[in-house]
Formats: C-alpha cells, sequence, structure tokens
C-alpha cells in the first residue's frame, strides 16, 4: 500500500516533529491551529499526533465532521419516516447521532428498516429490489459527499429508481470558517484545510481566510505525515509573519477543484440556509435539492419538513470550536454530556475536541 | 465525512460504471467525477465515488521529501532519527 | 431502555451490561461467567462449554457455519485449558434452505470434527417456517478432558506480563463483511476459522507461567483485553507495528473505516504469559502450521485498566472498547 505506508513511516514522522519542535521555539508563545476535516481528526487521533507536537501549538477541532453538526431536527424527520414505514437508507456515521429523544439506532431496534450502506449505490438497488416500499436515502456530508450524492441524483433522475428520494443535510465548508473567523475572540491562529473536501473545492476557496482575515492555512493530505507537514507548514507562515494559502495536498487537490463535481453539484443542488448543531443556523452553510427536481425531496414527496431543533441551552460547542473554551471549562462535559450520550457536536463525534479530551485524559491518569 | 482511500483502477466501462483495486480488494466504483481518469491511474475513492485523480509524480516527489527529511533530521541531529527523539509526551 | 438491541449481541459494553443484569443474578453456577465451566466427576477433571451461531451469509470465504460451529466450541473448550472430546450439534433450519447448502454445511461440520479429533456424539434438529433463523442457526456444546498443567484464570494476570497472538487478527469478520457487502474478489479477505486447541495443548508444560488464555471472537482483540483489564484492574499497551494482520483484510478495513482490534476472529488464540516464557510460546505456535504468524504485540502495565495503542509513529492514543456493532464509516 505504498501510497498509504509511505505517509506513515516513522522516522518521517519523528523528523517532522523535531522541525516542528523547532518552528516552535522560534514562537515563543502557544498558538491554536484548527483542524477542519473529519479525515484529520481521525487520523490525528489515530496516530495520537497531539503528542508528538511541541507544547505551545495547540490543534483544536472545528467543526469537521458532518454527521457530528448534523442537526436533531433532522435526525427527528428521518426517525419520524422510518416509524411511518419509510425504509431509510444510511451512512453508518448517522445510526447513532442524538435527536430530540432518541436515535435511528433506537427506532431499528422497534422494528423500523434502516440499513447501514457504505456507498449510497447500495440503496438503489435495495429500492429497485423492493420497489413496493418507499425508500429514503439520508444525504449528509460535506462537499466531498455531496458531490458523489448529485451524480446519484442526477441518475435518479435519468433512471430512477422512483421509489427513492433524498433527506438532505448537505453542509458547506466555507460558510463555517466564515462563521469561525467573524468572531473577533477566535483564537485561530492558523487552518489545516481538508484533504478531500478540498479535492472538490480547490485550494482557492481559502484564500479568502488568508489574504482577507490574517490566517495561514494549508492544506494537507490525511495520512499522518501528511498533517505533521501541514503542522510545520503553519508553523513556518507564523515564524515569517506570512498568510497565505500552502497546498501541500497537491497530489489530489488542484486550485479550482474538480470543475465536474463542482457543475454536477450546481446542476442539482443550491446554497441553502442551514442549521449547524452547536454554531445555530448559518446562512448558504448547507445545499439543498433544486426546484426541479423536487421530486428527488424526501422532504416532499413524504410531508416532512425537517425543522431546526434546539441545541441544548447549556451546549458550549461553539466556543469550544473557536478554541476559546476547553471541554473542561463547559458545565455539561463529563455531567450531562459524555460519549454515551452526547449533547453537542464536539461529543458527538467520537474524536471531536469533547470526546477525545474524555478518553485522552485516560491514557496517562 | 472524508474517509477516502487511493485505488488502482483496473476497469473502466462506457457507462461510468469502473472497478478499483487496493492490495487484492476489489470494489465497484462510480466514475461520473473524474471522467479523465483512465485505466491505471490511481484515484481517491470516496463513498463508492472516485472524486479525483492521485498526480503519481507528485505523490513520489512527496515520498521523496520524507525521505530527504530524515535525511537532513539525521544530519542536523549527527545521530540517526529514533523515536526516543520525539518531544516529551504530554498528558 | 426496554428492548434488545443488536448491540446487546455484539460482545461489547452492552453485552456485558446485558449479561451483568439479566443472567448472572439468575444463575448461581455462572460465577466468573467463564467460556468454560469447570465440572468435576468421578475425580476427572472437565470442561463444559456451549455455543451458537448465526451468521450471515452462511458461506464465506474460508469456510461456512459449520465449520464455525465446531471450532467455536473446541476453542472455548481449549482456552479454558481443555482437551476437547465430545459434542452435541443442534440446528434450527428455515423452511426452503436448499438441501445442498446443507449438505455443504454438515460435510463442514465432519470434517472439521475429524481434524480436531472430537466426536459428534448428540444433537436435535427443528425446522421453522420460511422467513425465521435466515436460514440455518447452529448450537454446539462440547466436553473436553482438561489439561492438568494448565493454572488459568484471570486473576493470574500481573504487571509485566506479555500478551501474544497465534497469527492475524480480524479476518473472520472482514470476511463475512465482504461477502455481505457483495465486494468483488481478487483476494478476499479469509475467514480464519479454525481450531486453537493444538496451540494450546503445545504451550501447556510451560504450567503456571501460562496465566490466562482467550479466543478474540465478537469484540476482537480489544474486546477480550478491554474485559480482562477490568477484571484485574491492569492495562493493556499494545504495540501497532507488532499486530499482525493479512493484507486484504487490512486494506478492506482502510476502506471502510473499521478498527480491525474490534473485528472477529475465529481461529486464533490471545495468551497472556509470563514473559520469561513469551519466546517459548512464540516457538511452539510458530512451529504449527495455524501459528505461523504469532506475534508478541503487547504487555500488561500497572492500571486503571484500560487499553492502550502505542502507534506505529510512537505516540499513544487509547483503544475504545467495542461497542458491539461493526459500521463502516465514512466520516
Amino acid at each position: 500500500m505504498r501510497y498509504l505506508d509511505g505517509f506513515r513511516d516513522p522516522q518521517a514522522a519523528a523528523a517532522l516533529a523535531e522541525r516542528a519542535g523547532a518552528l516552535a521555539a522560534r514562537l515563543e508563545r502557544p498558538v491554536q491551529l484548527m483542524e477542519v476535516c473529519g479525515s484529520h481528526t481521525m487520523a490525528i487521533a489515530r496516530y495520537a499526533l497531539r503528542g508528538m507536537l511541541p507544547a505551545n501549538v495547540r490543534l483544536i477541532s472545528g467543526p469537521g465532521c458532518p454527521v457530528c453538526v448534523t442537526d436533531a431536527g433532522y435526525v427527528d424527520a428521518a426517525i419520524d419516516l422510518a416509524e411511518r414505514g419509510v425504509r431509510i437508507a444510511t451512512f453508518g456515521d448517522l445510526l447513532r447521532v442524538p435527536g430530540s429523544r432518541r436515535s435511528l439506532a433506537d427506532v431499528r431496534a422497534e422494528g423500523a428498516v434502516v440499513r447501514v450502506v457504505y456507498a449510497p449505490d447500495q440503496a438503489l438497488e435495495w429500492a429497485r429490489q423492493e420497489p413496493e416500499h418507499p425508500w429514503v436515502f439520508l444525504a449528509v456530508g460535506f462537499e466531498t459527499t455531496t458531490a458523489p450524492l448529485a451524480a446519484l441524483a442526477s441518475g435518479l433522475v435519468r433512471s430512477g429508481p422512483a421509489n427513492m428520494s433524498l433527506l438532505t443535510a448537505f453542509k458547506r465548508v466555507p460558510p463555517a470558517l466564515d462563521a469561525l473567523v467573524a468572531d473577533p475572540a477566535l483564537a485561530i491562529d492558523g487552518f489545516l484545510c481538508p484533504a478531500h473536501v478540498s479535492a472538490i473545492l480547490g485550494a482557492d476557496a481559502y484564500r479568502p481566510y488568508a489574504e482577507v482575515h490574517g490566517r495561514p492555512c494549508v492544506v494537507a493530505g490525511f495520512e499522518p505525515l501528511d498533517i505533521l507537514l501541514g503542522v510545520c507548514g503553519l508553523l513556518e507562515q507564523l515564524v515569517a509573519g506570512e498568510a497565505r494559502v500552502d497546498n501541500q495536498y497537491e497530489r489530489v487537490v488542484r486550485p479550482e477543484g474538480n470543475l465536474v463535481a463542482k457543475r454536477l453539484i450546481d446542476a442539482c443542488f443550491e446554497p441553502v440556509d442551514a442549521p449547524w448543531r452547536g454554531l445555530g443556523t448559518l446562512p448558504a452553510s448547507g445545499y439543498g435539492l433544486r426546484a426541479e427536481l423536487a421530486h428527488l425531496d424526501a422532504e416532499k414527496v413524504h410531508d416532512r419538513p425537517v425543522t431546526a431543533g434546539r441545541d441544548h441551552p447549556a451546549c458550549r460547542c461553539g466556543d469550544v470550536l473557536k478554541g476559546v473554551l476547553e471541554p473542561q471549562g463547559c458545565k455539561l462535559f463529563g455531567r450531562a454530556c459524555l460519549p454515551d450520550h452526547p449533547l453537542g457536536p464536539c461529543m458527538v463525534s467520537s474524536e471531536g475536541s469533547c470526546a477525545a479530551a474524555w478518553k485522552y485524559a485516560r491514557v496517562d491518569p | 465525512m472524508c474517509l477516502a482511500v487511493p485505488m488502482t483502477l483496473i476497469e473502466r466501462g462506457v457507462d461510468d460504471a469502473g472497478v478499483v483495486e487496493l492490495e487484492g480488494v476489489r470494489r465497484a466504483v462510480r466514475l461520473e467525477l473524474v471522467p479523465e481518469a483512465v485505466v491505471g491511474d490511481y484515484v481517491i475513492v470516496h463513498a463508492g465515488y472516485a472524486i479525483e485523480r492521485l498526480n503519481r509524480d507528485e505523490a513520489d516527489a512527496r515520498l521523496q521529501l520524507f525521505d530527504r527529511l530524515v535525511a537532513a533530521a539525521e544530519h542536523d541531529l549527527g545521530v540517526p532519527v529514533r523515536l526516543a527523539n520525539l518531544p516529551p509526551e504530554r498528558a | 431502555m426496554s428492548r434488545i438491541l443488536l448491540e446487546h449481541g455484539g460482545g461489547g459494553r452492552l453485552a456485558r451490561e446485558l449479561i451483568e443484569a439479566e443472567i448472572l443474578p439468575r444463575f448461581a453456577g455462572l460465577v466468573g461467567l467463564p467460556d468454560a465451566a469447570s465440572l468435576r466427576a468421578d475425580g476427572r477433571e472437565l470442561r463444559f462449554a456451549a455455543d451458537s451461531f448465526v451468521v450471515q451469509p452462511l458461506e464465506f470465504p474460508g469456510g461456512n457455519i459449520g465449520h464455525l460451529a465446531v471450532h467455536g466450541t473446541v476453542n472455548d473448550l481449549a482456552v479454558a485449558g481443555g482437551r476437547p472430546r465430545w459434542l452435541s450439534l443442534a440446528m434450527i433450519v428455515e423452511e426452503g434452505l436448499p438441501l445442498a447448502t446443507l449438505r455443504r454445511v454438515l460435510d463442514a461440520v465432519r470434517d472439521a470434527a475429524e481434524d480436531c479429533g472430537v466426536a459428534v456424539v448428540t444433537g436435535d434438529t427443528k425446522v421453522v417456517p420460511r422467513g425465521q433463523c435466515d436460514g440455518l442457526y447452529l448450537s454446539t456444546a462440547g466436553v473436553a478432558e482438561a489439561l492438568s498443567e494448565l493454572i488459568l484464570g484471570a486473576n493470574r494476570v500481573q504487571e509485566g506480563d506479555a500478551v501474544l497472538v497465534s497469527g492475524p487478527l480480524g479476518d473472520h469478520g472482514m470476511a463475512v463483511l465482504c461477502a455481505r457487502e457483495g465486494f468483488d474478489f481478487g483476494t478476499a479477505p479469509r475467514s480464519d476459522t479454525g481450531p486453537v486447541h493444538r496451540l494450546v495443548a503445545s504451550i501447556a508444560s510451560l504450567g503456571s507461567s501460562i496465566r490466562f488464555l482467550r479466543d478474540p471472537t465478537r469484540g476482537g482483540l480489544a474486546g477480550v483485553l478491554d474485559e480482562l483489564a477490568r477484571d484485574v484492574s491492569l492495562a493493556f499497551e499494545l504495540e501497532e507495528a507488532a499486530l499482525p494482520y493479512a493484507p486484504a483484510t487490512r486494506s478492506v478495513a482502510e476502506l471502510l473505516g473499521l478498527e480491525l482490534l474490534h473485528v472477529a476472529c475465529e481461529g486464533r488464540v490471545m495468551a497472556v504469559c509470563a514473559p520469561d516464557v513469551a519466546d517459548a510460546v512464540l516457538a511452539r505456535w510458530r512451529s504449527l502450521p495455524e501459528g505461523a504468524q504469532a506475534a508478541r504485540v503487547g504487555v500488561a502495565r500497572p492500571g486503571p485498566a484500560r487499553l492502550i495503542l502505542r502507534t506505529a509513529l510512537g505516540g499513544r492514543r487509547l483503544i475504545d472498547p467495542p461497542r458491539g456493532e461493526l459500521l463502516p464509516r465514512i466520516c
């Protein structure tokens, strides 16, 4: 697995950690870097990269997991459909995300048909094999997933099956970053930009955060060496007092992104306001089906509009995401909000800031 | 939401259907998003769709960079790079 | 919660809770919930174990449910320090199951039993209406003679003890998952279904230096070590670079975002032993075909109870205990 293992070499990791240490020493102040993408969050956790970084460099997990920021109201709508006998196909990640009271796993236990797919095409097969049942696919994700689902939607338009529709909750990354940088209290010194969202969007999408908001940006691949190199790249910019977009994942990401994918997304979807668990409703931060594709929209087909849920009033995920509050500073952390019954995205994500803080405090107690 | 793995494209059909392979494991893949990908290319696969091609020259260059980094670090340190040289672990 | 969830059967935390809340309180004889019971009759020490087998699909690369049914109970007996001798076989068959399938399964039971040196001596067959029991459910129970040199128990595990596994991890779970997901095959993950009693017998003469044995089935190696850690209030630290994996298994796990430490094996044994006999265990295991890739993978450390992984890059992180259901991840 050359293009995986080569990016996990321990010696190179050690060398990069050394380099990060040398750069951080020149900064002489603590810095906070935000990693935005779920695959980065996972890799950082999987390879225990935080422990390899210099003491004055802190990695904050941003709103990088679209499932985790999926609003409770969306899950409630899916549960409602399931209870009405609509058959639900979903990615595994969504199965345990809490709605207002329950999760999809709970309704499955009560007899609803909720099936997990790795690839959405599997759902098409089921719908074709079971034409007497209505099927809904829970279409959630960032741009990385929106593009494949645009292709799927186009296929649905062309050749059905007619008994399948999409309940969409796509999220767009740049509006979330816009919301973060708009807050003057934002304590983020640089952004480690997503790997595969960027494959679709293109590295140029991050130029405003560097050129207008003065934050160094590095587009980093998803492997541990990529991430360590990305951190070094951010530290280099900070040491030099620069702020630009440094694309280190050029083996996959182009400045303009994947134009075919973007055109497909535009053909099927349009920007809509969307609720983000922990951040509130952000303008134009989601994608919804265009009017001409209304017959694919599960909200219309089944007359069940998705309404925004309410965040727990004491939830501080927004501040944790912005780097101004540590998990331990939230009153709910470790009490009402735990990995087994999470309230906000930082705990819903198995590697979100709060879930990670909960677990990793216990590696060496 | 970005789990994606580089795999080799081993078949491309006329209807944007394809087959990719990693370490001998094959999987069906959709190719609408990478019309220019040809058999033999590495593609990044997410949710059963190829979302981009992996530019192998760039990938190889990156791997060589890591090799050079190790060599440079060993030169600077005067000793081979070992995991023991990592900064002290934080709790 | 008022209903059983799929996760209750998964070998993880919820399964444990169900056992502790509903099963242990009702059956005094189940103290400590061993995989096998120790019985004494006429001065002979015996081991007695039972297991049931529910797998979709019934047939997968590397074997079928018949193989599992023999190996599962043989292995439960083996890791309890037994030499398996006799098995029962109970079948619940769905109306409409092709006879050809049943024949292949029964052939597998016969072949596996012969290979293991056990005799199937009693059994039962039920047929249920179409739509129930997913084709076929099997249940086996077995009796073994105790290997007298072995004194096994969780409470014998000490700080500094070595953790060893007899071969690559996660093959069975991935093989079954792939067969279900319809992955096409160049080199598919192959189930490792197989007996471990010869591996156990080969180290019996090391006596009390062998502290604890278990076969990492549902819940994987992490499931077994998580339970052990809590039983003895110790931590276990595993070396990622030392964990053995088959290439096809590993690549499918990468694709799906699955943790192989949570994935079932059906032909492997984990041993915890005194550190000074670890090399001897490895040598004896590696001399058997089923132990060719045996490896020393970890060590017992002071508590509190947790599982730590030292990554190939040198960092350390916790290994989550398995929750009970393997969900392909996209995030």
